[in-house]
């Protein structure tokens, strides 16, 4: 069955590691709908986490390949843990004339958006949220008109374990 | 203080420090600065090829030949392009390699230099890994590593950038004598449990194989391979890279399997109920179509490379681990049981019955009818004649399939053959290094007259050398696999496979300072043969085939290994 993964990827801090990564997604045929990269506290290791889908085996595949290669460290498959927060930010820059300033700011109220930039005749909004919450403010700003969107790609983490 | 060094002084150096002795090679701008080092070095052999990719090539038949890395030094741009296919072809069959490319300065990266290629980049899907050193204060730590990575592990192809600047600074050697990477950590050693969970399945088998891939001979596994199959009365079979990994005169061995495998073999597996591939990775010519490979058997898949488990076929017990050490861990709980070796026959008697039906009703055979010389008579007489001690290389496509099926390997690193990519062009420069590395065996390369073209400039090379290479060209006139598909699959239609001028090569051995020897005649092949044999140069066997001869059994591509084409 065709599932979406969050996979969590450590990779050496060296150019053509990030080259490497995504050549293997595109030699073997497999895809990648989100990648997002940034150092760690460990500045010689790169974080890289990465949102791609497939049945079972392909997946299987798609981590041993991972680790497969020399610049990769530790690959996680965040889907697999039983908790995890996942998070992405959205800057989007929407039509706010006179007749709808107003419902564009209820919207980001709901939402606890932010809005980060002001013209006559736009506001720019930061929303940040599982994709799932990024996905009904699109639905909901679009009738208003979206001019712009950028979107930052899925980032995760695997939850702490609570004890009581 | 450490002494300082240039870095084309620092790589001569690690290429000591490495054991290396034979490096192939070709010159330009970009490596001027090494190979100034190399004319004042002694101990260090250098091999100058006439193409890079016979230099690459060379370099992989002496890493198959030996099991030692090979190393071959090439210039930039063009130079280093020209060893992508060679790269490729070690890759597809793990076969440790260092490629050393010059590049132009770090300055001049990126702008467009003359001779310049971003290598590593064209590379990067062909090599287990690969470097572009930038600072002369990595290159000892970075050529110690392509080694290291190189040899490891499921071995490869590791090709090393150099820029020019970075050969000619210097800076002080230090060679660091241990290495450890913190990403790279292949697992050697199997899980216990899943091996014993592996033995219980061949205690509860009727109908077992024992599958023999180039791991087997990568991780020097014969051994326990024999072992294992002697001990509890199992049939082998093997892959075209895994021949050699099982004696092939052996009566436990079905010989090759898949798209030209044995009737046997491919029977054998088809209807076995237990698998045990080694160091095999299941490609679509071992497998013909997957959905219907082997549908009742279980599989236990042992392999280094995790990515190769479960990747083709579905696994039952995958065992991530050193073939060698892997089959040393079974074979400890065979023998901890201790369950005696008639109880194990006894079980197998039946399935060997089986097998001995099917060896009978179709073994690899040919027709010597009418004046024709047929190819598989060739390689008979010549196995013959040499009572199967060489070393033997083949090129690409009907020469390779006749040679796995009829030349009987019986040790491991005496075929050389591209296996995965499928080159032509390999054989020749393949039996250079092979023959470079192993003075005094005899080296053999069987050739198609298509192939045999594609790197015959290397002849000059070996006439350098003084190698006494065997070239046997079992010539049809024809690209013959192209045109055998085209005549089973294409209703004759023989399109773009008939060379229009073939060059004479007696006079083209001649003209390299090699001998040319040609049989067009049954009754000419065994003197001419001998007559190679006896010879102390390199010589170029002319031999005229049947023109439309073809290699059979054939499964057809797509298919499933049970329907088989056999004449």
């Amino acid at each position: 069955m065709e599932r979406k993964h969050t996979l969590s990827v450590l990779v050496e801090n060296t150019p053509g590691a990030l080259a490497r990564i995504v050549g293997l997604f595109t030699g073997r045929g497999f895809n990648i709908d989100s990648l997002c990269v940034a150092e760690t506290l460990d500045p010689t290791l790169s974080h890289l986490t990465l949102v791609t889908h497939g049945d079972e085996m392909i997946i299987e595949q798609i981590i041993k390949q991972l680790r497969r290669l020399i610049d990769v460290y530790k690959v996680v498959d965040v889907t697999e843990e039983s908790e995890f927060v996942e998070r992405e930010m959205a800057l989007i820059k929407v039509k706010a004339e006179k007749d709808t300033r107003a419902e564009v700011l209820r919207m980001c109220d709901i939402f606890r958006c932010k809005v980060v930039d002001v013209s006559p005749r736009t506001y720019t909004i930061e929303v940040t949220g599982p994709e799932s919450k990024l996905k009904a403010v699109i639905e909901l700003l679009k009738p208003l008109g979206i001019k712009e969107i950028v979107r930052t790609g899925l980032i995760a983490m695997k939850r702490e374990k609570k004890t009581v | 203080m450490a002494k300082k060094m240039t870095g084309a002084q620092i790589i001569v150096e690690a290429l000591k420090r490495e054991g290396v002795d034979i490096i192939f090679g070709y010159p330009g701008g970009a490596v001027i600065d090494i190979y100034d080092e190399l004319y004042r070095t002694e101990g260090l052999k250098h091999v100058l090829v006439r193409h890079e990719q016979g230099a690459a090539h060379a370099a992989d038949g002496l890493a198959r030949s030996t099991g030692k890395v090979g190393v071959c030094l090439v210039t930039s741009g063009p130079g280093a392009t020209n060893t992508v296919t060679g790269i490729a072809t070690a890759y597809m069959d793990s076969i440790p390699m260092v490629v050393l490319t010059g590049q132009v300065p770090t300055k001049l990266i990126g702008n467009d230099a003359f001779q310049e290629v971003d290598i590593t980049g064209i590379t990067r899907p062909c090599t287990k890994h690969n470097f572009l050193v930038k600072r002369v204060e990595d290159l000892a730590w970075t050529l110690k590593a392509a080694f290291h990575i190189a040899r490891t592990g499921r071995p490869g192809p590791v090709l090393v950038d150099l820029p020019k600047d970075v050969q000619q600074a210097k800076t002080e050697f230090h060679w660091p004598e241990e290495i450890r990477l913190r990403s790279y950590n292949p697992t050697y050693e199997p899980n216990k449990r899943q091996v014993e969970k592996a033995y219980r399945l061949l205690e509860a088998s009727t109908r077992p194989v024992i599958l023999v891939g180039g791991g087997v001979i990568a991780s020097g596994a014969h051994e326990e391979v024999r072992e294992l199959a002697e001990l509890l009365h199992i049939p082998v079979t093997m892959t075209l890279m895994g021949l050699g990994g099982f004696p092939g005169t052996h009566e436990y061995s079905l010989g090759m399997l898949g798209m030209h495998g044995t009737y046997y073999a491919n029977m054998a597996v088809a209807n076995s109920d237990l698998i045990i591939a080694v160091g095999a990775r299941f490609d679509d010519r071992v497998t013909g179509k997957v959905d219907a490979f082997a549908p009742m058997a279980k599989i236990v898949h042992i392999d280094i490379d995790p990515t190769s488990i479960q990747k083709n076929v579905r696994v039952d017990i995958p065992i991530v681990g050193d073939c060698k050490r892997s089959l040393a861990k079974l074979l400890e709980v065979v023998k901890s049981v201790a369950r005696p070796s008639k109880l194990w026959k006894e079980q197998f008697k039946e399935w060997w019955e089986q097998i001995d039906i099917w060896r009978r009703r179709y073994p690899l055979s040919y027709k010597q009818e009418g004046e024709y010389i047929k190819p598989q008579f060739v390689i008979e007489k010549m196995y013959e004649l040499t009572k199967g001690d060489a070393i033997v290389s083949t090129e690409v496509g009907q020469n390779q399939m006749w040679t796995a099926q009829f030349w009987k390997f019986d040790k491991p690193r005496t075929l050389l053959s591209s296996g995965g990519l499928g080159t032509m062009g390999y054989g020749f420069p393949a039996a250079i290094g092979a023959q470079m590395a192993n003075p005094d065996k005899l080296v053999i390369d069987f050739a198609g007259d298509g192939s045999i073209q594609m790197n015959i400039q290397e002849m000059a090379t070996a006439i350098d050398q003084r190698l006494p290479i065997k070239v046997i060209i079992l010539n049809n006139g024809y690209l013959g696999m192209v045109r055998q598909w085209q005549e089973l699959f294409y209703d004759r239609r023989y399109s773009a496979v008939e060379f229009a001028t073939i060059p004479d090569f007696v006079k083209l051995a001649e003209a390299y300072g090699a001998v040319g020897l040609r049989a067009t005649k049954p009754e000419e092949v065994e003197p001419v043969l001998k007559k190679a044999l006896e010879t102390k140069n390199l010589v170029l066997v002319d031999i005229h085939i049947a023109p439309e001869e073809g290699v059979f059994p054939m499964v057809p591509a797509g298919r499933a290994t049970t329907e088989m084409i056999l004449v």
